[in-house]
């Protein structure tokens, strides 16, 4: 039996989004304009994203266990959040080298994060649809 | 020997970062070898592991002898030996920079292990040898409640301290064991954020300039462009009115100052730039060209474009100058002084270097005194090593600061680790 995402989870997921989303918005107005506090601001959303994407990833394996390996699409949300948490990770690193030696990887990761967050974020969400609906 | 000797830290060097390799460190001279920046996804870091001296000294040349001549100060930077012969000590620790990433908050935490626990003492502690005999019995409170006091010079009766926020002078008689009263302000030195506070400060030989070396705001632009206005520079203060000049620019931070006797030309020992490997970039010792720029931070040893900078600056890398003698990269030179021929024929001509040691490198480098050798009023030859032992079975005992020739014939060593002034003689000579 699958029920709808837990309120906080759906929290912890969106927030996720909301975090890893400024650090892309930050990064690109570093990359455009050399100001250096887009830089620290994005470092700093950079923890918080990855804080936020550990929880929301600690609740998808628990919802994964309850309902097992048979639900494909929650297997492949643990994954993408995952795989957004590790990148992001190394992406936080990245954001740790002085000034410029950030760039152009810190932007091409971020980006990479974000988009992984937003298919995860669909598809945690969409999945608790589905299970609702029927 | 030193693979061991501090904790580890290099967790992850991890893209192309050489863990404990580290080879060829010896990079000295005018025309060092310079392998290509490495991008590290974690700095390497071994921090040094504090221990107590024991029963250990530093280890000194033969025919020479080290005794401690004072002890359990708080955090002694550099010295001045006075004509009387009394020694004046810095203390302190200064720095106003607020952690503005994740990482100034992980990396203090970190390099706080390697330093000591002693909270700087804002003075200017001086010592005394009544009686000749090496043992400096007198020991007084010459100035309190300064601000993080560095450079020292004496000029006639006029006894000028590069405290971190500015240039302060006090009115000094031969054998006055106290400051006759509070300092006055010679010139305000720039000091927001202050991420290297140190203020270098030597005088010209005929006492109407001295020169102030400023460090960056950090070590390559990551706090913005706008905090390295009036930094990683030297001043030359007129020491009459305070007025002052930039002498030259480029050096990232110029931790000692000395004027070359007989030439009148301004040496500085300059701390160069972490986080692009293990062998960049050479620490260097070299005399300032007026209105010299040397790199910092567009480019490092002449016209080598350091890619962390934005926006870059091609017009002012080709007017780069490069530095005379690479003392090799991490080191951390704090100390330069000129020797004097009481310090034996071997090293009668030349300048001792103090060295802090290095954080950002597996192989740890630095942490002792060198002598570098002159031949006609330039470095010539390797450095020699004349005070080490500072680390030895995987624990660090001192770090060396700020050097000091007593033109009687000693040299003088400033430890900030183990709170100790370090006195090197000729064993012949007392």
């Amino acid at each position: 039996m699958q029920r709808p995402l837990h309120p906080l989870h759906a929290v912890f997921l969106a927030g996720t989004l909301t975090l890893f989303l400024g650090v892309l918005l930050a990064d690109i107005a570093y990359f455009n304009t050399y100001e250096v506090q887009w830089k620290n601001f994005a470092s700093w959303l950079l923890v918080g994203g990855l804080v936020l994407c550990g929880v929301a990833m600690l609740w998808a394996l628990c919802r994964l266990i309850r309902v097992g390996w048979r639900m494909r699409s929650s297997a492949v949300y643990l994954l993408l959040l995952l795989a957004a948490w590790v990148l992001g990770f190394i992406d936080a690193l990245v954001h740790a080298s002085d000034a410029w030696a950030t760039m152009p990887r810190g932007l091409v990761l971020s980006t990479i994060v974000t988009v992984l967050v937003v298919a995860a974020t669909w598809l945690g969400m969409f999945d608790s649809r589905q299970v609702e609906a029927s | 020997m030193n693979s061991r000797t501090c904790l580890v830290l290099c967790a992850g060097s991890v893209l192309l970062g050489a863990c404990g390799g580290d080879p060829d460190a010896s990079q000295y001279g005018a025309d060092p070898k310079l392998p290509d920046p490495q991008s590290q996804l974690l700095p390497t870091m071994m921090i040094a592991k504090p221990a107590d001296w024991g029963e250990r000294r530093p280890i000194v040349p033969k025919g020479f002898r080290i005794t401690a001549i004072a002890t359990d100060l708080a955090i002694p930077r550099q010295t001045l030996v006075l004509p009387n012969g009394d020694i004046l000590i810095a203390e302190g620790r200064g720095g106003y920079a607020p952690k503005l990433t994740p990482k100034d908050v992980i990396a203090a935490h970190i390099k706080a292990k390697g330093s000591s626990p002693v909270k700087g003492g804002n003075r200017l502690t001086l010592v005394r040898d009544r009686d000749g005999d090496g043992a400096y019995e007198v020991r007084t409170a010459f100035a309190e409640n300064l601000n993080a006091p560095y450079g020292l010079a004496l000029v006639g009766n006029q006894l000028f301290v590069a405290n971190q926020d500015a240039l302060v002078r006090f009115d000094y008689q031969d054998g006055q064991l106290n400051a006759s009263g509070a300092p006055v302000t010679v010139t305000g030195l720039p000091f927001a954020i202050n991420h290297h506070w140190t203020k270098s400060l030597a005088a010209s030989a005929d006492g109407l300039f001295l020169y102030v070396g400023i460090g960056s705001n950090s070590n390559i632009t990551e706090r913005g462009m706008t905090a390295e206005t009036d930094r990683a520079m030297v001043w030359q203060v007129d020491a009459r009115t305070g007025a002052h000049k930039i002498f030259a620019t480029g050096l990232r931070n110029p931790t000692a100052l000395a004027m070359q006797p007989g030439t009148g030309r301004l040496w500085a020992v300059v701390n160069e730039r972490d986080e692009i490997g293990p062998n960049l970039v050479p620490d260097y010792l070299t005399s300032v060209r007026e209105g010299g720029f040397y790199g910092w931070p567009f480019s490092y040893w002449g016209k080598n474009v350091d890619v962390r900078v934005r926006p870059q600056d091609p017009e002012r890398v080709a007017t780069a100058i490069a530095p005379d003698y690479a003392l090799g990269s991490h080191v951390a030179a704090l100390g330069v002084a000129f020797s004097a021929p009481t310090m034996g024929a071997q090293f009668a001509d030349g300048v001792f270097v103090g060295e802090h040691g290095s954080w950002n490198r597996g192989l740890p480098v630095g942490y002792k005194v060198v002598f570098v050798p002159f031949r006609d009023g330039r470095p010539a030859g390797e450095p020699i090593d004349f005070v080490t032992g500072f680390q030895a079975e995987g624990l660090t005992h001192g770090r060396p600061v700020g050097v000091t020739v007593d033109p009687r014939g000693a040299l003088i060593v400033a430890d900030d680790l183990s709170n100790t002034v370090w006195r090197v003689t000729p064993e012949d000579g007392e």
